[in-house]
């Protein structure tokens, strides 16, 4: 057991999905010599060589298409996209073609890859290096969609999403590499070596896609929310004293709905909080579902915390990121409805 | 005043549209055997001006000439030759089934039948095709059973694809051809993908990409070019120009480049320019790629220079946008009549014998046919499962698509 950051951590799952199977290899811009821009595969081209790590020229598309290839191959990539934002490039290849190639052929070709992705914002990244495109990958059926929120996890997750028969989109917070951020950009960071989830076996171990956490028992309002915001709605419960249940949901798809469905039966209430914009974002998946499987335990309209429906701008970041104060705010709305 | 008038902009044309006498003066077509045929270890700057002519053997008198010719025997001759009315004759069927409402969609290969049938021979068992909805040559080629073919057409209860994909995009792993998508061009770069991790591996096997004139404009197809290039993969490239992207002439995606295959040429990769309706050329060709690609010497880039005769697919009407005469005008001529051409000349085959062989293809053709709508058509008949709708989607279905299959019913 070792203190890892998330950093720390996804590499771990590389290097050790990598030494156990030879078919594992790891590529993008930047990821080979030098490591990475956030150092994720820092070493890996030095331990595994340059054919199973390596960079990449400037092109999602290629990125994608040929790690959907060497899939066909029978190689499992593991690739990673510099920031999310820049993955639009490559959404033909995952939409049409990742997703698609089991289910076309009837399983005679299949698509085992993952592809890795810094998401949301906290980093003064401005438009292009701070989105959550979450909702975009939800919506295409025969993809797989998971959102760490803590070294322990991603670590889990990742090992999972890389032995995963199916492609699985990686998002990385990436204002969580080095820190469990609640959302306090005032407040000096504090860094995973300081939380529990910081600690992380160094050797093999998996957390299935698909199961939920529940990251604080309550009992007057269930928060479901993956990510930074999981860290943000604790600190809300925390600070506005509400008994609030937070959920975890580390996969959102395939989504863990029976952990949903019963917290909020019992809480009778519900806050959906996610970073990326609101309109058809995959709050209002979490909302309909919601409504749709504890209506009559409702006591309350499900209320949406979410990023505003603008780009993500630069100077205003702390007005535009769901912080503790608005989350607080939901809380206390949903406890009054 | 100013020194710069005002712009305006170039919108290219064919040279001819319906009504219009053909004209393909534009097509410079070297004379057979005029092209060298350098060593595979060639530099490619050494080779530039084979992206610009046209590899040929097969001469206007049906014989093989130059230093091209003489890699196939009569026996391999006949073979191609088989293979090719072979495809004439199931796409005269599947025509015609479309007609009759059997299928909801077909897409033919007249005119086109030498590019995949030729090159699938320069193939080994082992490598793996991306290839695009007219390339079944690659299929019958390799012997893939006719009935599996219309199986997946008639989406029938034997289809291999269980109903979810369209008619023609067919898959075998088995027999080296990946799942056809129907996007365009996705599949170019994923052929250099499947490539460079059996580099990676240290295999023996490699990769043809297969894409169409007017597809090199997607982004994907530079894509593929620079990572081929980058990582020296084991992949042949192929450009199958007929013409034609349903109405589009070439013109539209070639823009300023004087061919397609140079558009390898700023990426360092050998390109070379073929008669697409010359099953020698191709097969050669072909073959000169594959020994580069086994020698890891890298990617080829190939340009089959062709005719689509047909119309685009089922769906579209080809006397709207260019005249009705222009196939018989195009200056290379029948891939199959060519080959038939030369076999005679040869001695290895008469116009008796070509007959005799046509009814029977038609025959076999016939006979898989009436096999496989044993086994229904699209609307009479065996067919898929409504269950096949949610399987297969992932490896293991979740619970929110078994929730939707209960509810479908199944």
């Amino acid at each position: 057991m070792a203190r890892m950051t998330m950093i720390e951590a996804v590499r771990s799952a590389m290097d050790v999905s990598m030494a156990r199977d030879e078919n594992v290899v790891v590529f993008g811009e930047d990821v080979g010599y030098f490591g990475g821009v956030f150092r994720c595969t820092q070493g890996l081209q030095a331990k595994y060589g340059k054919t199973r790590c390596f960079d990449t020229p400037i092109s999602e598309s290629g990125i994608v298409g040929t790690a959907i290839g060497m899939a066909a191959y029978g190689l499992k990539p593991c690739v990673e996209i510099q920031f999310a934002d820049y993955m639009y490039p490559a959404y033909d290849q995952l939409t049409q073609e990742a997703a698609r190639i089991r289910y076309r052929s009837n399983g005679d070709f299949t698509c085992p890859i993952v592809v890795r992705m810094p998401t949301g914002g906290g980093i003064f990244g401005g438009q292009t290096h701070s989105q959550s495109p979450e909702a975009l990958f939800t919506h295409v059926c025969g993809l797989k969609v998971v959102v760490p929120s803590n070294p322990y996890d991603a670590k889990g997750l990742l090992i999972s999403a890389i032995e995963d028969p199916d492609p699985v989109m990686f998002l990385e917070p990436k204002r969580l590499y080095n820190g469990p951020f609640d959302g306090h950009h005032e407040r000096p960071v504090t860094a995973w070596s300081k939380h529990e989830l910081g600690d992380v076996p160094d050797g093999h171990y998996t957390i299935p896609i698909g199961k939920a956490e529940i990251r604080r028992k309550g009992s007057g309002v269930t928060v479901i929310a993956y990510g930074t915001m999981v860290h943000v709605a604790l600190a809300a419960a925390e600070e506005t004293g509400i008994d609030a249940e937070v959920i975890d949901l580390r996969s959102l798809l395939p989504l863990d709905l029976e952990t949903i469905v019963q917290s909020a039966k019992k809480t009778g209430r519900c806050v959906v909080v996610h970073e990326a914009t609101l309109t058809s974002g995959f709050g209002a998946e979490l909302a309909a579902l919601v409504q749709e499987h504890c209506f009559y335990h409702l006591e309350s309209p499900v209320v949406r915390v979410t990023g505003w429906d603008t780009p993500y701008p630069h100077a205003q970041e702390w007005d535009y990121f769901p912080g503790p104060a608005r989350v607080g705010r939901a809380l206390a709305e949903a406890m009054e409805g | 005043m100013d020194e710069f008038s005002r712009l305006s902009l170039h919108v290219p044309e064919p040279a001819v549209r319906p009504g219009d006498l053909p004209d393909f003066s534009n097509v410079k077509i070297p004379k057979a055997g005029s092209v060298p045929r350098p060593g595979v270890d060639v530099d490619p700057e050494e080779i530039r001006d084979l992206a610009y002519s046209i590899i040929r053997v097969l001469n206007r008198d049906g014989e093989a000439v130059g230093p091209w010719a003489g890699f196939l025997s009569d026996e391999e001759l006949l073979t191609g030759l088989r293979h090719m009315m072979l495809l004439r004759a199931f796409d005269a069927r599947m025509l015609m089934a479309q007609r009759q409402g059997k299928t909801s969609f077909y897409m033919q290969h007249l005119g086109e039948e030498a590019v995949s049938c030729a090159f699938r021979k320069a193939l080994r068992k082992g490598d793996m095709n991306f290839p695009t909805y007219r390339q079944a040559g690659l299929l019958i080629a390799d012997d893939y059973p006719m009935v599996e073919m219309m199986n997946q057409i008639f989406s029938n209860e034997l289809d291999p694809c269980h109903g979810r994909q369209l008619p023609v995009m067919y898959t075998s792993k088995e027999h080296g051809f990946f799942t056809i998508s129907g996007n365009l061009a996705t599949q170019y770069v994923q052929a250099v993908g499947w490539a460079m991790a059996s580099a990676i591996k240290n295999d023996t096997r490699i990769a043809a990409g297969w894409i169409g004139d007017g597809s090199t404009a997607e982004s994907d197809f530079h894509s593929a070019l620079v990572f081929a290039s980058t990582y020296k993969a084991p992949v042949i490239l192929n450009i199958v120009n007929n013409q034609w992207a349903i109405s589009t002439f070439q013109g539209i995606a070639r823009g300023g480049s004087g061919t397609f295959a140079a558009r390898g040429l700023g990426f360092g990769i050998p390109a070379l320019r073929v008669d697409g309706n010359d099953y020698l050329a191709v097969y050669a060709v072909a073959r000169w790629a594959a020994e580069r690609a086994r020698l890891n010497l890298g990617p080829t880039l190939i340009e089959y220079v062709t005719y689509r005769v047909g119309a685009h697919s089922t769906s579209d009407d080809p006397s709207a946008y260019r005249p009705k005469t222009e196939s018989e005008a195009w200056p290379l001529g029948d891939p199959v009549l060519r080959l038939k051409k030369h076999l005679i000349l040869r001695g290895a085959w008469s116009e008796e014998r070509h007959a005799q062989a046509e009814a029977e293809i038609m025959d076999e053709v016939i006979q898989a046919q009436k096999e496989a709508e044993r086994h229904g058509t699209l609307h009479a008949g065996g067919r898929p499962s409504v269950r096949d709708i949610f399987e297969g989607v992932y490896a293991e279905m979740p619970p929110h698509i078994r929730r939707q299959r209960q509810k479908a019913g199944y």
